[in-house]
């Protein structure tokens, strides 16, 4: 009873977003359709199966074979010829660039690469970026974090190429041929729920603990989006210009390079930006299996339980995300403008003082950042860890501590959902997942939605991954409740909106691991830190969709309301709210996705079920829990994503209308 | 730049291909990308998550960078991957090893690819933990047999209507939960998922004294700031903990060793020889991991103000 509770949003909502006329008809005819038929099945179901949880018999244990692929791999990985002669020279390709780029950044010294940053951006976004490029590698190097900082760029620059190339081919096949596309849609939507803890263990198995697997991993991770964005921009080229360049008697490989890849030009480098900042959000993640750098740095401060040095090595991998994200995103939005004259001047100036920086910094011999210039911020911020925790952990007056709060939340929110869920009948969680997905989706989104939650119960970890469900449930409740409240004063007050920025691009670059702490010291182990993680990562994104869907409601909607005399309240309530849903909606489906990708960072703080899982088969090397828990977990997030998709229909409908 | 970068990189990994050539290319013999930027030779060692481990690993990295002039890499991995990465060679040494019997079988017997390092001289012991002033509040319960009866007092929003046995990284060695099902406890054990989360939530209880009961192991600093008593498990006798679904005895108390990679052993020169040498006492490793853990030095830091103060303790473990 309690599964129905939370999901009640999005289907009670979707029967009137559907449009209006046939289309609304349409849908409320389904919805009772829907009803019918899954009251039908619950009467069937109730006779035929009974109670009780997933039954036994329509489990698969595949610890015996994944054991032996495990050992196979274990025992051939230094003799076999699939290791010798492919998977090694991967490897080595991958050591030989990531060491390229990394002695080409030792050699520029801090001098010449803080330089070269600074000079990049202005060339390609102007005097203000230029400073704040150069300010975010002084800070690096401020902080005592030149040469980790080294470390990750250069695995960033490899794993980004990589990305970039990998993801770019696989998107050019998905936008010229229609056949690639519909095979390669349905795995780029499953990688895009895909966490990335999920896929370390196999990884890390066939090329070991280093470097090359880290980079892989992050491929993985990173590819996905610019494909998708590659096949959507030249999917997305106009008719009219490819028309006219076939009638001009241009060939395919013409028509390609001259026409059509210029004119997707602006999704090809928002692709490269968001792969490199998946990639930079790996970082943290990928240090578990040995990437070095910024990353091992926050994994290392934290088995001595210092958030300050966490924290301290957490702020350069933050500051090289925003840099990065700003750089491209003006690059991006520069393309169709004019080329400036004398461009090329410009670079070569650029060029030759990044030459003469760097030439002078190794002949005055400072190519490391100078030990003086570094601050210890450790031991403030610990200083100030410690008083927070001391004062907030419980014996606040009237309210109560944060460990009442986490106790209450996991006695009255948690247990109940988690027994609820674990006490309803197997096939009554399929039935509603069903529904719901067909509420929402198509007869497709629903058939995926069902087949995933039944995948998780053959896969012989029913009970731990509702556990996991009703921590993701709870939440994307909590997430949805922030969220849309911070959403709606960031798109009514300006001012907020501005505070809220800087706030929310922090929190959602700062690696997951550097909160780790702080939660545990506030909530405790167990449940609720887990929850707190994840309320505190999925939130910017909620956050940012909910403003940006309210800020771009029609004008013209919220001054007839006004001058009806509708009070601020009424035009939030009756006009704004009503005609953001699809932002809404997309906000839903944004935050069930993150707070997922958070659940195995809550198996590191007591979160149990398939988080613990997941760490524990990478901790042991355990495949067969590793690896179960992993493929558990992307089912969970794929069920989940189909369950809140709301557009396919939308798209697929508006055809058949 | 971008571009220009990637052209860099396409011909840099062409160039790695067509360098390796169509042989065969060894994933065992490939070293970090990160190690030997100067030519200097390198030393790759592993740390571990806890603070025990990481003091061994400072104090031979100081020692090794300070009297024998190598270059030492740490990576942070955890217990079995470890002997995975030790295997292949991506680390050299595994200053402390609590006991791995397959991974023993497999890699040191079967493969040949992991050499025995010697004792690290200091004794490991696992065991259940009350703090010390609930114990002293309560003497009956450091037995087991007593546990039941305190039950309500360590219950927790998160173990239901039982009693809370906190446990920590998943990478630890732990029979607990077999522990409380052959030994009929009322208690739940949470998994704290990382032991930074584990210490962070005992040292939360000490500061209000609140009683509780965790997995814990010695020698560990964090004994220095919040005082515990160890809770009398039945004793251990050799091969009681053979079948780990049944397991009704104490955890033993291990000797630390020290693992090397087989290659390194051999070829490793002074740097081999000196980590087989190294050999210290439980005091000794406590007083550098309190420095790292509670007073914030940083690793380097706290081995270098060691190393100036046991010159006699170290001496013995350069070659000659």
């Amino acid at each position: 009873m309690t599964a129905t509770v939370t999901p009640a949003t999005p289907s009670s909502s979707t029967t009137t977003a559907a449009g209006s006329g046939v289309l609304r008809d349409l849908g409320r005819h389904r919805g009772r359709l829907i009803g019918a038929g899954a009251a039908v099945a619950l009467v069937l179901g109730a006779v035929l199966l009974g109670g009780g949880s997933w039954p036994a018999a329509l489990a698969v244990d595949l610890s015996g074979p994944l054991d032996r692929t495990s050992d196979w791999i274990i025992d051939n990985r230094d003799g076999h010829p699939l290791f010798l002669y492919f998977l090694g020279h991967v490897s080595n390709a991958v050591v030989v660039s990531v060491r390229a780029v990394y002695l080409v950044l030792l050699a520029l010294g801090w001098a010449g690469v803080t330089a070269a940053a600074g000079l990049v951006a202005w060339r390609v976004a102007g005097v203000r970026l230029a400073l704040t490029s150069v300010a975010a590698f002084a800070v690096c190097g401020v902080l005592g974090m030149w040469v980790p900082t080294m470390q990750t760029l250069a695995l960033m620059a490899v794993a980004v190429a990589a990305s970039v190339l990998v993801g770019g081919l696989l998107g050019l096949a998905a936008g010229l041929s229609d056949r690639m596309h519909r095979i390669l849609r349905p795995v780029l939507d499953t990688m895009q729920v895909l966490p990335a803890f999920a896929y370390l263990l196999p990884v890390v198995l066939v090329f070991g603990i280093g470097v090359p697997a880290a980079v892989l991993a992050t491929v993985v991770y990173a590819a996905p989006p610019m494909a998708r964005l590659t096949a959507l921009g030249l999917r997305g080229a106009d008719a009219g210009v490819m028309e006219a360049a076939a009638s001009l008697g241009a060939t395919g490989r013409q028509r390609l390079l001259t026409a059509r890849l210029p004119l997707a030009r602006k999704e090809l480098l928002l692709g490269v930006n968001q792969a490199i900042m998946m990639a930079l959000g790996m970082a943290v993640i990928a240090s578990v299996i040995g990437a070095g750098g910024l990353g091992d740095r926050v994994y290392q401060a934290l088995g001595s339980v210092d958030v300050g040095a966490a924290l301290a090595a957490g702020v350069p991998i933050v500051l090289l995300a925003v840099v990065l994200d700003r750089v491209t995103a003006a690059a991006g939005a520069r393309i169709g403008a004019a080329p400036a004259r004398r461009a090329g001047a410009g670079w070569a100036v650029a060029l030759a003082t990044t030459v003469v920086v760097a030439v002078a910094g190794r002949l005055s011999d400072r190519l490391a950042w100078p030990h003086s210039w570094t601050v210890d911020i450790a031991g403030p911020v610990n200083g100030a860890v410690d008083w927070m925790t001391a004062h907030l952990y419980s014996g606040v007056p009237l309210v109560g501590g944060t460990a009442d709060w986490a106790a209450r939340f996991t006695t009255w929110v948690l247990n109940p959902l988690r027994d609820g869920l674990q006490w309803l009948p197997w096939w009554m969680v399929l039935l509603a997942v069903g529904a719901l997905a067909l509420l929402i989706g198509t007869w497709r989104t629903a058939a995926t939605a069902v087949l995933a939650t039944a995948a998780i119960g053959v896969l012989g970890v029913w009970d731990p991954a509702l556990d996991t469900l009703s921590q993701v449930l709870a939440a994307v409740a909590v997430t949805l409740l922030l969220g849309l409240a911070l959403g709606v004063g960031a798109a009514r007050s300006s001012r907020m909106g501005r505070a809220l920025r800087p706030v929310l691009d922090v929190f959602q670059t700062m690696p997951q691991f550097v909160y780790l702490i702080p939660v545990v010291a506030l909530f405790g182990v167990g449940r609720a830190p887990a929850v707190a993680a994840a309320v505190v990562y999925a939130l910017p994104a909620v956050v940012r969709i909910t403003a940006q869907g309210l800020s771009a409601v029609d004008p013209a909607a919220l001054e007839s309301a006004r001058s009806l005399g509708a009070t601020g309240r009424q035009q939030l309530f009756q006009v704004q709210l009503p005609l953001a849903r699809p932002a809404l909606l997309l906000a839903v489906n944004q935050g069930v996705v993150l707070v997922l990708a958070v659940v195995v960072i809550g198996g590191l703080v007591g979160g149990g079920a398939l988080g613990y899982d997941a760490v524990f088969g990478l901790a042991q090397g355990d495949l067969a829990t590793g690896l179960v828990a992993g493929a558990a977990i992307v089912c969970l997030g794929l069920m989940l994503d189909r369950v809140t998709q709301p557009t396919e229909r939308r798209g697929l409908a508006g055809k058949g209308a | 730049m971008a571009r220009t970068r990637i052209a860099a990189l396409v011909t840099a990994a062409a160039l790695a291909v067509g360098l390796t050539g169509c042989g065969a290319a060894d994933m065992t013999r490939q070293a970090s990308p990160y190690a030997d930027a100067k030519g200097s030779r390198t030393v790759t060692l592993s740390t571990q998550s806890w603070v025990g481990a990481q003091a061994n690993v400072a104090v031979a990295q100081y020692l090794l960078e300070h009297e024998l002039g190598y270059r030492v890499d740490t990576v942070q991995i955890d217990e079995v991957p470890a002997w995975d990465a030790l295997s292949q060679g991506r680390v050299d040494a595994i200053l402390e090893d609590w006991g791995h019997p397959e991974q023993e079988k497999r890699y040191i017997d079967d493969k040949g690819t992991i050499a025995r390092g010697g004792d690290l001289g200091v004794t490991g012991h696992i065991g259940w933990y009350v703090p010390t002033y609930f114990a002293e509040q309560h003497p009956d319960v450091t037995d087991w047999r007593n546990l039941n009866k305190y039950a309500d007092e360590f219950r927790t929003a998160e173990s239901g209507g039982k009693g809370q046995l906190l446990d920590g990284s998943p990478s630890y060695v732990t029979n607990d939960k077999a522990l409380v099902n052959s030994l009929d406890l009322d208690y739940q054990v949470v998994f704290a998922g990382s032991e930074a989360a584990q210490i962070t939530q005992i040292k939360q209880f000490a500061k209000e004294k609140k009683p509780f009961l965790s997995y814990w192991y010695k020698p560990q600093w964090l004994f220095e700031k919040v005082p515990m008593t160890e809770v009398k498990l039945p004793a251990y006798k050799e091969g009681c903990d053979a079948d780990p679904e049944k397991v009704a005895c104490a955890y033993p108390h291990t000797p630390l060793q020290k693992f090397l990679n087989a290659r390194f052993a051999d070829g490793g020169g002074d740097a081999a020889a000196f980590l087989k040498k190294f050999r210290w006492t439980t005091e000794d490793q406590n007083e550098v991991a309190l420095m790292i853990a509670e007073q914030k030095l940083s690793p380097q830091e706290a081995a270098g103000r060691w190393v100036k103060e046991n010159e006699t303790t170290w001496r013995a473990w350069l070659p000659a």
